[in-house]
């Protein structure tokens, strides 16, 4: 069972001649384990993909199921339980809350979900060491560069029982070896058993992903598969 | 790219014999672009024809002589270095050359040919990260791998705008007056005069 499926998915806004079609019978599904990156130009129906799979926004037609649930058939409060208890969100400006260190705001959101502090601070360091993040866990925000930043907000968008990561252009404001960072820790962090959503215009970074698929008009217009195991390129003719 | 300024360059870091600055030109790239014994030699031999090297023992063959650089070479070398590359008119890339003659076909579907270009480009830069990932802490295969990626995300780039740009495409106008900044782009223009 995938954990994100997207069944013919399309959504409008504006009414009559004024209708605008941000997303058009999309179909796609994320697995455990992999990172998808969407790729697409402005306008094209990235984000709001995105805020479509994180339940914050309804279709005007289609289906949307995380981990096999139809998230229209369930209520609202069920709907709310399952972004705090599911899904995790990167965002680009980081977010993080600057009174708390790294580990704090990692735990925060098990925190609001009524687990003692002990235990959301036990399983965010669970996740900072996983992630190779230990060092930053007692850091607060302006103590780190921005691409701890980043990588603390993608600890916080897996504690617990995550399942779904959805990062919105998330390397924005980091330099190129930052960014390249940040993917690969989004990377491994989907290898733990997480379902990533990368939604980015920067072929670079997509190149990073397990899969990529491209939006054009609110439409899937191509898709690149996963790939068989590494080859070699670097091969080359040198002229003397 | 110069096996001629490669081997300069390696000498320049003290004499040394063909199999080894083979070795080292291979370790160098990161192992990127594996060269024959027989194009070091070539040159080697092409560098001391031309005064750029000399060798210890003339009379030795082949891997015995050792080699070092005269003070030509090293000139050679510092003007090598220190010379931007022409940039001054546009390479013949293909894919620029594809792109802008597909864009003139009737009936072509220009955003799907753009897709193909672009997915393409974005496979092999899946490839050269994977190549990347898969050798940790080898700095220079990184960076030489970097380049690749970075001119790949630089073409997508164009197609991206070339598709963005496509619905203000019009027929080809009339050649533009001498001067203007299109005639750089129309014809070899080479700095100093020279075409």
């Amino acid at each position: 069972m995938s954990v994100l499926e997207l069944r013919s998915v399309s959504r409008s806004y504006g009414r009559g001649a004024a209708e605008v079609d941000a997303l058009s019978g999309v179909s796609m599904t994320v697995e455990a384990g992999e990172l998808v990156a969407v790729m697409g130009p402005s306008g094209s129906g990235k984000t709001t993909l995105l805020t479509i799979a994180g339940t914050l926004e309804e279709v005007s037609s289609g289906e949307v199921l995380i981990d096999g649930q139809t998230v229209s058939r369930l209520s609202l409060d069920d709907r709310a339980a399952l972004r705090r208890h599911r899904i995790g969100y990167v965002f680009q400006d980081f977010n993080l809350l600057a009174g708390l260190t790294a580990v704090e705001n990692v735990a925060l959101p098990l925190e609001l979900d009524g687990r003692s502090r002990a235990a959301a601070r036990a399983a965010a360091m669970t996740v900072l060491d996983g992630l190779g993040l230990t060092a930053l866990a007692d850091r607060f925000p302006d103590e780190l560069s921005g691409g701890e930043r980043q990588r603390t907000a993608v600890a916080r968008a897996v504690v617990g029982d995550r399942r779904l990561l959805l990062a919105d252009e998330p390397t924005g404001a980091l330099d190129s070896t930052n960014g390249e960072s940040v993917l690969r820790l989004l990377r491994r962090a989907c290898r733990g058993g997480v379902a990533g959503v990368l939604v980015t215009h920067e072929a670079r970074l997509a190149a990073r992903a397990d899969r990529i698929i491209y939006l054009r008009d609110g439409r899937i217009v191509d898709e690149s598969p996963a790939m068989p195991g590494p080859e070699s390129l670097l091969v080359n003719e040198t002229r003397s | 790219m110069s096996m001629r300024h490669a081997l300069l360059a390696l000498l320049s870091d003290g004499p040394s014999y063909g199999w080894k600055l083979r070795q080292d030109f291979e370790q160098r790239t990161g192992e990127v672009w594996p060269v024959n014994g027989g194009q070091v030699y070539t040159t080697l031999q092409r560098l001391e024809r031309d005064g750029l090297i000399e060798s210890d023992d003339a009379e030795a063959e082949g891997a015995q002589r050792r080699f070092r650089l005269t003070g030509e070479g090293r000139a050679e070398l510092g003007r090598w270095l220190e010379t931007p590359p022409d940039l001054s008119a546009p390479p013949r890339d293909d894919l620029v050359i594809k792109v802008m003659v597909a864009v003139g076909v009737p009936g072509i579907d220009a955003r799907g040919l753009l897709q193909v270009h672009r997915r393409h480009l974005v496979e092999v830069m899946r490839e050269y990260a994977r190549v990347k990932d898969a050798s940790p802490g080898e700095a220079r295969l990184a960076m030489v791998a970097d380049a690749e990626i970075f001119r790949l995300d630089a073409q997508v780039r164009w197609l991206d705008s070339v598709e963005s740009s496509l619905e203000e495409l019009s027929p080809p106008a009339a050649a533009p007056p001498e001067g203007s900044p299109r005639v750089l782009l129309g014809r070899r223009v080479r700095v100093g005069g020279r075409e």
